[in-house]
């Protein structure tokens, strides 16, 4: 909403402080998002007569303007505009006059010929946002005199308001004055509405099908009407306030709009057939609109019918073409009504017909400031129209629907306190409340007081107590309501899941992994290029554009696409990871019917191998306190088959570690290795690590000795670890695999595999029988799985 | 006697110093020490001298000229084994530039940085952090918020959502608000709490806009909780996070999900305000919504974004490029 500073001095004397304007636009919620100056007087502006125009035959794009600018000489212009006559009175900028836009005018002229000066269009001098050749002139003008002193221009300010969804009151200049008023303490008066009597009576029949969609329609009858342009203040106003003059009953309409947030559409009259039916379109009805578009309706659309069922307008949206206003029309019907909000909206929305109109519709107007409304129009086209007769009659209808003038709302003044923190008297909120309109009544002046608030029917946002105590809020000031820090009665900390993802988030950076942020949208086939199935990913229902369109089932594309980017980048020690949402779906009947989504950790490191996988998870499994089992009997889809390996703690799978396919890295344009730990931290990080209970280190020595096994390529040194810890028992403190050798002196398809024990008791020195006892299980052990001891 | 044993004296002296090595020197230390050495043949010899005197006179003096040459033998030991590693220290010089290496810590993006900075702050404020899923409910995400299916203002959130339960009925959070919702069920009042996370809007990216993007919300539910407390958490919070020198102001504004409701600035020193979020109290309807009296208990809310702060405390202009995932970027911070 744009507040012209001149034409808010219409509602009340507010001034020409913008700075104090804008402060206190602020302060009350008027979210003030720029303020403009226009119409800066521009010196050596001068009004001039046309005396007569000539062409010249070498110059097709300009004509040559013959002008007196009040001393009596003729004065010659080129100019590229040509909707002056001669006798028009026109804005002359004299030579050497500097125009807002910094040019300075000179003779320069063209053919040999010079010019005088230079026409100017209301764009030109900064009087209007957009207009069409030179402006002409009120013809009352004395020639020669200073334009912007003739026309009582002065420098003007343009204070763009954001207007929130709960003040639908002011996107109507009345509104803004009206909270202003109550803050700076003017008085504030709607611009008067027509005074001359009423004409003969001329009915018009109404009748409303869908009362609950249109609480009140007011049709008046105004002949005498000539279409023409505005009067100039009107324009300026309009094109100051972003909208564009049409003609002087359009303007009309726009204008008391702008003032009291009233839409109101003028049809020609002449054109509608016996009068107006409002009702919701049947099925397949169509319009065509005043915008020559064919519009197809549905059945939640609310239309305006003439008195013969033909749809002549889009309720609250858009008139028709039929009845359009144009240059004949002598009599209009002018619709002053009041539509449902969320119908409006719905039928905007779904047209793409959003218009100034609509919007306030949506957002709510005042049905019981239609009267007035019609009144404002019919003054502001008098101005243009003096033969104008507003007819008695017409039709307005009010439905029981229609809200009333007042509306009671319970104010409970120990309340005001509770959310406030400030006390305040029943006396002193009444009179806040007064101010803006807010009739009160207060039942008790004891301390359980309940004040009675009317509140107005242009204020339907406000609708409940805590409504009432925002107003309150605003109108003694935000600022004035203090500022305590509360006593939190809890202990500020991280919880035990968040304080093992920053531990393990730190030990990732510390192992040289960089955090990526990759998109969590996915394109149709990024997944299956990631070697994942795409049957439990699930599809966004209005993605922004295709490729982004599948959320993600797993961290791992987002980072091959990083890798991808980065290798093309020529990056080197690419090393990420991500730690973030993955949404596969889940069972359909799960109790709050969302998808599975859990928490993941993926890492990789390109031109390396399961080897650096495998020693992050054994940093992070010991920051995590968190062992787990290695199964590469079948490895996640997408990883190397053969040198990948399941991370499972029972039936639990926490992730896996590995190497990327190489099938998936020629996907996505990887020509090495890349090393990849991808973790299920919903398990990882729920799980609470157990408090450890100390145990007296033993004082007896120690037996430490190796076992080299020859072990066939079938079986794995995990399983022969696993056999010797528990051959070992609880002796065997330490056990550790060592060294693996391939190579000569070796049965076929075996290996060498080296395992390091220790074996120590905490109450004793142990034997040389015990220690041999020991052994000899470890080695029948392992000989159970084909391990046999090396020489 | 004496004159000899001087002489013998001298002569292991002489020896010891002229030592060409450790070796050498322990060669020359079993000598000496030997029953048959010079010094030690004068010990036999005693008992052939007639007189006590004698006897004790010598006697000392072998004992005297024994615990000088064992001095020596020490004292030149030392010197060698101090020359030894002294001559290993100087082989083993090392240039340690040859040896700095590249290995860095990697680096946290700098959204977790901000939002742990921020986590941080509260925590210190007595904020514990609450978490919630990322896809939603159209209940915890509008209705429980004072947005019922009609409610106008949904239309400026633009939503994502996705193919998944009946039509409208699941999307993706388009603020961290339903977390809101989630806490005041889980948790009894009092609550003090921060939700940090990732949010999603339809919008289409550019310079300062991404369809992904992450906030902070705060929710405190007490008794007799209030306006001014909202205030005061809030400057409380814009010193601890930009500065002593940082000043906060409200002012008023709509949410559908607070009332009243509030835009917060910051100042800075240099007197410019800056937009940060939106704030207000707790609506009534909320509190219901999330099984809380609004008779017994108030509260207050806040949010703002955390990708804009990491932006503009970085300096990044386009933030777009938060998002690439590129090396070059990630590794300036």
């Amino acid at each position: 909403m744009k507040i012209l500073n001149s034409w808010l001095n219409d509602f009340g004397e507010f001034g020409n402080d913008a700075e104090k304007l804008s402060a206190a636009m602020t302060s009350l919620g008027l979210a003030v998002e720029s303020v403009t100056i226009v119409g800066t007087p521009v010196k050596g502006v001068v009004v001039a007569k046309v005396l007569r125009t000539e062409r010249h035959p070498d110059a097709e794009k300009v004509h040559r303007v013959y002008v007196d600018a009040g001393d009596g000489k003729e004065l010659h212009i080129w100019c590229g505009a040509f909707n002056m006559k001669p006798g028009d009175l026109i804005p002359l900028a004299t030579l050497g006059t500097t125009m807002p836009d910094g040019r300075v005018i000179t003779p320069r002229g063209i053919l040999g010929v010079e010019s005088h000066g230079m026409l100017c269009s209301g764009t030109e001098l900064g009087l209007m946002a957009d207009s069409d050749g030179i402006l002409i002139l009120p013809n009352d003008l004395k020639l020669g005199s200073d334009l912007f002193s003739a026309l009582g221009i002065k420098s003007d300010c343009v204070f763009d308001l954001d207007v929130t969804r709960n003040r639908p009151d002011c996107n109507g200049y009345l509104g803004v004055a009206r909270d202003l008023g109550a803050h700076l303490g003017v008085k504030v008066v709607s611009p008067s509405g027509d005074k001359t009597k009423k004409g003969p009576g001329r009915s018009m029949k109404v009748t409303i099908a869908d009362k609950d969609r249109c609480a009140r329609y007011n049709m008046t009858v105004m002949s005498g009407v000539v279409v023409g342009e505005s009067p100039t203040w009107i324009a300026r106003r309009l094109t100051n306030c972003g909208m564009r003059p049409i003609n002087n009953v359009v303007d009309a309409s726009n204008l008391v709009m702008l003032e009291l947030n009233q839409p109101t559409h003028a049809f020609d009259a002449e054109k509608v057939n016996n009068g107006f039916k409002i009702r919701c379109a049947r099925p397949k009805e169509t319009l065509l609109t005043l915008d020559d578009q064919v519009r197809q309706l549905e059945t939640t659309d609310l239309l305006i019918c003439d008195g013969k069922d033909t749809p002549i307008g889009l309720a609250g949206v858009m008139g028709g073409a039929s009845t359009e206003i144009s240059k004949q029309t002598t009599t209009v019907a002018l619709e002053t009504a009041w539509f449902e909000a969320s119908g409006v909206a719905q039928t905007a929305t779904r047209l793409g017909l959003k218009s100034e109109a609509s919007m306030r519709f949506e957002r709510g107007v005042d049905p019981h400031g239609i009267d007035h409304a019609v009144s404002r129009f019919a003054s502001l086209l008098r101005e243009s129209c003096p033969n104008l007769v507003v007819h008695g009659g017409g039709a307005d209808i009010k439905e029981k629907t229609l809200a009333p003038k007042q509306k009671i709302v319970n104010l409970r003044v120990s309340q005001v306190t509770r959310i406030l923190g400030t006390k305040l008297s029943p006396k002193a909120i009444s009179a806040m409340l007064a101010k803006i309109g807010f009739v009160t009544k207060s039942t008790s002046s004891t301390k359980s007081a309940t004040i009675k608030v009317a509140v107005p029917s242009w204020r339907p946002d406000c609708e409940t107590e805590i409504d009432l105590i925002e107003e309150i809020a605003r109108h003694y000031g935000y600022e004035n309501l203090g500022k305590i820090v509360p006593q939190s009665t809890m202990h500020g900390r991280l919880s035990t899941v968040q304080q093992r993802r920053r531990d393990i988030h730190e030990l990732v950076l510390s192992m040289g992994l960089s955090e990526a942020m990759p998109n969590p949208f996915l394109a149709p086939g990024d997944l299956v290029k990631s070697g994942l199935l795409e049957d439990n990913a699930i599809r966004l229902a209005n993605p922004l554009v295709y490729e982004e369109s599948v959320l993600r089932t797993s961290l791992r594309p987002g980072l091959l696409k990083a890798i991808t980017f980065n290798l093309s980048h020529r990056a080197s020690n690419i090393l990420l990871f991500e730690l973030g949402h993955v949404y596969p779906a889940g069972s359909k009947d799960s109790a709050d019917g969302l998808p599975d989504e859990y928490e993941s950790l993926c890492l990789v490191a390109v031109g390396e191998t399961s080897a650096l996988a495998l020693d992050w998870w054994s940093q992070l499994s010991s920051v995590m306190g968190f062992g787990a089992q290695l199964d590469q009997t079948s490895v996640e889809s997408g990883y190397h088959p053969k040198r990948s390996a399941m991370l499972r703690r029972g039936k639990q799978v926490l992730g896996c570690v590995g190497e990327i396919d190489p099938r998936v890295l020629a996907h996505n344009q990887i020509n090495t290795s890349v090393a990849c730990l991808e973790l299920n931290l919903s398990v990882l990080l729920v799980e609470t690590p157990k408090v450890v209970t100390a145990k007296p280190v033993s004082r007896f020595p120690r037996s430490d000795f190796d076992l080299a096994f020859s072990v066939p390529n079938s079986q794995t040194a995990g399983a022969v670890l696993k056999a010797l810890r528990q051959a070992g028992g609880s002796e065997l403190v330490d056990l550790e695999l060592f060294d693996v050798y391939r190579g000569a002196g070796l049965p076929a398809d075996c290996r060498s595999v080296t395992f390091r024990l220790c074996l120590q008791a905490s109450d004793r020195t142990l034997t040389d029988a015990e220690v041999t006892a020991i052994r000899q299980k470890c080695l029948d052990a392992a000989a159970k799985l084909g391990a046999q001891l090396r020489n | 006697m004496s004159e000899a044993i001087q002489s013998a004296k001298d002569s292991a002296m002489l020896a010891i110093k002229n030592a060409a090595d450790l070796a050498g020197l322990r060669v020359l230390s079993a000598d000496l020490n030997k029953k048959d050495s010079p010094l030690n043949s004068f010990k036999s010899e005693m008992g052939k001298l007639a007189s006590v005197e004698d006897k004790r006179s010598i006697g000392q003096m072998l004992n005297a000229a024994a615990t000088e040459i064992a001095a020596a033998l020490e004292t030149r030991s030392s010197e060698f084994a101090d020359n030894e590693i002294a001559a290993r220290i100087a082989s083993e010089s090392l240039d340690l530039t040859e040896l700095l290496v590249q290995r860095r810590r990697g680096h946290s993006h700098i959204v977790t940085q901000a939002t742990q900075r921020l986590e941080d702050v509260f925590i210190g404020l007595g904020f514990q952090i609450a978490e919630g899923p990322e896809v939603e409910t159209d209940f915890n995400n509008f209705e429980a918020l004072n947005m019922p299916k009609s409610h106008p203002a949904r239309s400026e959130f633009d939503t994502m959502f996705l193919e998944y339960g009946e039509p409208g009925s699941v999307l993706l959070r388009t603020h961290t608000s339903p977390v809101q919702i989630r806490v005041m069920k889980s948790w009894k009042p009092p609550i003090y709490a921060i939700m940090p996370g990732r949010v999603f809007r339809r919008d289409t990216p550019d310079a300062t806009h991404m369809p992904v993007f992450h906030q902070i919300e705060g929710l405190v539910i007490d008794r007799g909780i209030t306006f001014a407390h909202l205030a005061g958490t809030i400057e409380s919070f814009t010193k601890a996070f930009f500065g002593s020198e940082f000043t906060s102001r409200l002012r008023p504004s709509f949410f559908p999900f607070t009332e009243p409701s509030a835009e917060f600035d910051i100042r800075r020193a240099d007197g410019e305000w800056i937009e940060l979020g939106g704030c207000g109290m707790v609506h009534p309807n909320v509190l219901i919504s999330g099984g809380i009296d609004p008779e017994e208990f108030s509260g207050f809310a806040f949010g703002f974004g955390i990708d804009r702060m990491a932006k503009e405390r970085h300096k990044v202009e386009d933030i777009r490029e938060m998002y690439t995932n590129d090396l070059r970027f990630l590794r300036q911070f």
